[in-house]
C-alpha cells in the first residue's frame, strides 16, 4: 500500500514538471471562459506531441500503454503548475475502443487521441434526457449509407467538432434499448445544423444543439453492430462518470489554489464563513485526488468497471459543488459588473449533477446495484 | 503508486473481521455481557493488535499505521467494546520518548474537549482531563512541559467509566490524581514527534469512523430490506434509497481520505502527515455524523429507542470525531497549512 511514486513514476513526474515550466499556456479554467475553448485544441496537441496525453491507452492509437495511475501524476502536476486540465476524451476513446471493429479503431482513434480530429457526442435529445433509450433520432439505410434525421441537444463541443458520435434508432420495431445503433457522422455537411447554446454562466463555446436533417454517413461508420448502440452508450457514460477518466481533479485543484491565493493576498476582504467554504473545497478536492488513486490502483490488474462509477460521479459532483460554493464565497457574485470569473465557476458547477447522468439517477444505481435494495 | 492492501494486510483485516464477528456485541443487550467482553479482550491481547506500534530493536514500530488503521476500521465496524485506540496512542508516545512499554494496561489523557493531549503544568495532575478508551486502563499518559520539549507522566484515572460511547468508556482523571514521571525516557518529545503522534491518532480515529459508517450503512440497509410499510419493503422507496446511497457514497469518500492519512503518518514529513490527517478528519467526522443520522432515520421510531444499534454507532462516531480534533479544529488546520486563518487577518 503506497501512495508514493515508484522510480519510473518519479522520473515521469520530473520530466512532466520540467516540460510544464516552459509549456504552460496559462489559460483560465475551462469552466469560466470562451478563451479556454478557443485554445483547447492547441493545448491538446502540445500535450500529445510532448508525450503526455493518452497515457493509459494502447500504443497503436497514439497512447503510451502505461498503468492508469500515471493519469494521477499528470493531473497532480497540471494542478500544481496551474496549467489547464487535460482534454476530457477518455469516455469517447473507451467507447470506440471497446465496441468498434479494427477498421473503426484504426480510422478514428489516432485522430481523437492526437487532437487532430475533434468529436462531440450526440446522445441526449429534447425528449430523451435521463431516459436516453427513448431517443427518436432515426438512421435509415440508403445503399451504402445511413441517412440520419433528428435533434440532439446539450451536446458539448458541437461547434468545434469535425465528428459526432450519434446514437440513432435503426429498428423502431424492437424494445427501445435494442433498436439503437451508434455512428460516426461527419459534422461538416449540408444535412447538419449546429447551434451554440449559451450556458447559465454565459459561455457559448462548450454547449450546443445539433439538428440532423437527412445527414449522411457511410454504413462502414457504424460503431458496433446494428442494435448495439445501447451497449456502447453504457460504456461511454460509465467512463463519463469517472473523475480518473475525465481528469477533473486538476481543474478543481487549480481553482482552489487560485482562491486560496486570493484569500492570502487580501485576508481582510474575506470572512470566516468564506474561509470555511474554501476549507471544504480544499478538503473535498484532495479527497477526490485520493479516491482516484484508490480506483486506478484497483485497476492495475485490469479489473473492469462496475456500478462504482456512480459512486465516483456522486463524489465528483459534491467536489465540484464545494468548489463552486468556495468560488462564490471568495470571489463574489460580481455585483459591481466587474470580473465575473468566480461567478462563472459557481454557475458552471451546477451542470455536474446533471451531465453524464443526473445525481438522482446515480443514486438509483447505487441503491439497486451496490446496496441491493429492492426495485421501486 | 499502488494503494491496494497487500495480501498480508488483507489477511490481517480478515482475522480482525472474524474476531469481531464472533465476539463483538451484535445487539445493545450484549453490551452488558461481561463474559463476552472479557473473551474479546483476551483475544485481542493474544493477537497482539495493541502492540503493532511497539518498538523493535532500532526503535522503529513493529508495523506501519496502515496495519494499525486496518484493525481500527474493523473494530469500529463491529462496535468492538475493547480498548485499542487508547493503548495504541499510549504505546506510540512511549516509543517516541524511547521509554519501555507499560507493564499494565495504559491509555492517554486528553483535554476535556478531547482535541489535544492533556498537559500537567508544574507537575500537577490536570484535574479536568479525560482518559479516553479507558477500559481496564491502570494509567493514562499526560505530557509534562520540559526544557527540551515534552516528557511523559502517568496518572491513575479516578472517575467512574462513562461518556458518550457505550463501547469505549472515558474516565475523568480527577483532582486527586498524582502525576508520576514515566521512568527511563530516552529523550524529550519534539513538536515534530507530537505532530506525528497526533497524525497517528487522527488516522486511527478516521479508520474507526470509516468502520462505524460501514457498520451503520449495513445495519440500515438490512433493515430497509426487511421493514415493510404500505405493503412493501421501505428500501424500495426512492426517498429511502437516496438517503442510503448518499450514506454509502460518503463512506467511500471517507475511506479514500482515511487510507491516505494512515499511509502518510510513516511515509511523509511531519507537516504533510499532519495535513493529510486534518483533511481526512474533517471529511470523515462530517460524513460520520450524516451517515449515522441516516441510520437512525431509516430505522424510524425503532431508531430512536435505546435497543437499536444505530445510536451505538452514532455515539462511537461522536467520540472518534472529537478525539484530537473534529470538524472545526481539522478544517482550521487545513486552512492554516494554506496560510489562511483568523489570526492571519480574516475580516
Amino acid at each position: 500500500m503506497d501512495f508514493g511514486d515508484a522510480p519510473d513514476e518519479a522520473a515521469f513526474r520530473g520530466r512532466l514538471r520540467e516540460w510544464l515550466r516552459t509549456n504552460n499556456p496559462g489559460l483560465p479554467a475551462s469552466s469560466t471562459s470562451d478563451e479556454y475553448w478557443a485554445a483547447q485544441a492547441a493545448w491538446h496537441q502540445a500535450l500529445y506531441d510532448a508525450g503526455f496525453f493518452g497515457l493509459s491507452w494502447p500504443k497503436d492509437i497514439g497512447g503510451h500503454d502505461l498503468p492508469s495511475v500515471y493519469d494521477v501524476i499528470l493531473d497532480d502536476e497540471l494542478a500544481a503548475a496551474g496549467a489547464p486540465p487535460r482534454p476530457s476524451l477518455g469516455y469517447l476513446v473507451q467507447g470506440i475502443l471497446h465496441h468498434g471493429n479494427e477498421d473503426i479503431r484504426r480510422r478514428f482513434l489516432p485522430g481523437i487521441v492526437n487532437g487532430r480530429d475533434r468529436w462531440c457526442q450526440g446522445f441526449s435529445e429534447p425528449d430523451a434526457g435521463s431516459d436516453l433509450a427513448a431517443l427518436r433520432t432515426r438512421a435509415v439505410r440508403d445503399g451504402d449509407e445511413y441517412v440520419i434525421t433528428g435533434h440532439k441537444v446539450w451536446t458539448s463541443y458541437s461547434d468545434a467538432a469535425e465528428w459526432c458520435l450519434v446514437l440513432a434508432r435503426t429498428d423502431p420495431d424492437v424494445p427501445k434499448h435494442r433498436g439503437i445503433s451508434a455512428f460516426a457522422v461527419p459534422m461538416g455537411q449540408p444535412g447538419i445544423e449546429q447551434r451554440p447554446l449559451r450556458m447559465i454562466n454565459g459561455i457559448t463555446r462548450e454547449f450546443g444543439e445539433v439538428v440532423f436533417g437527412g445527414a449522411r454517413t457511410p454504413a462502414g461508420n457504424m460503431i458496433g453492430g446494428p442494435g448495439e448502440g445501447w451497449k456502447l452508450a453504457m460504456t461511454v457514460v460509465s467512463h463519463e462518470r469517472e473523475p480518473g477518466e475525465l481528469g477533473f481533479v486538476s481543474r478543481y485543484r487549480k481553482v482552489v489554489k487560485e482562491l486560496a491565493h486570493r484569500v492570502r493576498e487580501e485576508p481582510a476582504r474575506h470572512d470566516a464563513e468564506a474561509a470555511r467554504d474554501l476549507g471544504w473545497a480544499i478538503v473535498e478536492s484532495e479527497m477526490l485526488r485520493l479516491h482516484v488513486c484508490r480506483r486506478l490502483s484497483d485497476r492495475l490488474d485490469g479489473i473492469s468497471h462496475g456500478p462504482e462509477g456512480s459512486v465516483d460521479k456522486l463524489l465528483m459532483t459534491q467536489v465540484e459543488h464545494a468548489v463552486g460554493h468556495a468560488a462564490l464565497a471568495v470571489g463574489g457574485a460580481a455585483h459591481d459588473g466587474g470580473d465575473d470569473t468566480w461567478l462563472k465557476v459557481y454557475l458552471y458547477s451546477r451542470a455536474q449533477s446533471v451531465m453524464g447522468g443526473t445525481s438522482q439517477v446515480q443514486r438509483n444505481l447505487v441503491a439497486s446495484r451496490i446496496l441491493g435494495l429492492p426495485a421501486s | 503508486m499502488d494503494v491496494r492492501l497487500s495480501p498480508e494486510q488483507m489477511a490481517l483485516r480478515d482475522s480482525v473481521t472474524q474476531v469481531v464477528g464472533r465476539l463483538a456485541p451484535h445487539a445493545v443487550g450484549e453490551l452488558d455481557d461481561a463474559e463476552r467482553a472479557a473473551k474479546l479482550d483476551a483475544t485481542v491481547t493474544a493477537a497482539g493488535w495493541r502492540e503493532l506500534r511497539a518498538p523493535t530493536d532500532d526503535g522503529t514500530p513493529l508495523a506501519s499505521v496502515v496495519e494499525a488503521a486496518i484493525v481500527a476500521e474493523e473494530l469500529g465496524r463491529g462496535l468492538a467494546d475493547v480498548a485499542y485506540l487508547g493503548p495504541t496512542l499510549a504505546l506510540e508516545l512511549r516509543r517516541l520518548a524511547g521509554a519501555p512499554p507499560a507493564t499494565a494496561p495504559e491509555t492517554v489523557a486528553l483535554t476535556p474537549d478531547l482535541s489535544t493531549p492533556a498537559e500537567a503544568a508544574g507537575g500537577d495532575a490536570p484535574a479536568d482531563a479525560v482518559a479516553v478508551d479507558a477500559h481496564g486502563a491502570a494509567t493514562a499518559l499526560v505530557l509534562l512541559p520540559s526544557p527540551g520539549g515534552h516528557t511523559l507522566g502517568a496518572v491513575a484515572p479516578q472517575g467512574r467509566p462513562g461518556g458518550v460511547d457505550l463501547t469505549r468508556p472515558a474516565v475523568a482523571v480527577g483532582p486527586a490524581a498524582t502525576v508520576d514521571p514515566v521512568p527511563d525516557q530516552g529523550r524529550a518529545l519534539t513538536p515534530d514527534d507530537l505532530a506525528r503522534w497526533s497524525a497517528l491518532g487522527l488516522a486511527l480515529t478516521c479508520a474507526d469512523l470509516v468502520g462505524a459508517m460501514r457498520g451503520a450503512v449495513d445495519l440500515a440497509c438490512e433493515y430497509a430490506k426487511e421493514r415493510r410499510q404500505y405493503g412493501t419493503a421501505i428500501g424500495s422507496f426512492q426517498a429511502v434509497q437516496h438517503l442510503l446511497a448518499d450514506a454509502f457514497v460518503a463512506t467511500e469518500g471517507s475511506r479514500s481520505a482515511a487510507l491516505h492519512a494512515a499511509w502518510a503518518v510513516d511515509a511523509l514529513p511531519a507537516d504533510e502527515a499532519s495535513l493529510a490527517a486534518a483533511v481526512a478528519k474533517a471529511y470523515c467526522a462530517r460524513a460520520s455524523r450524516a451517515v449515522c443520522e441516516t441510520a437512525i432515520q431509516v430505522h424510524g421510531g425503532i431508531g430512536n429507542t435505546w435497543e437499536c444499534l444505530a445510536h451505538v454507532f452514532a455515539r462511537r462516531a461522536l467520540l472518534s470525531s472529537d478525539v484530537l480534533g473534529g470538524v472545526g479544529p481539522s478544517l482550521a488546520r487545513v486552512l492554516d497549512h494554506h496560510g489562511i486563518g483568523e489570526a492571519r487577518g480574516l475580516r
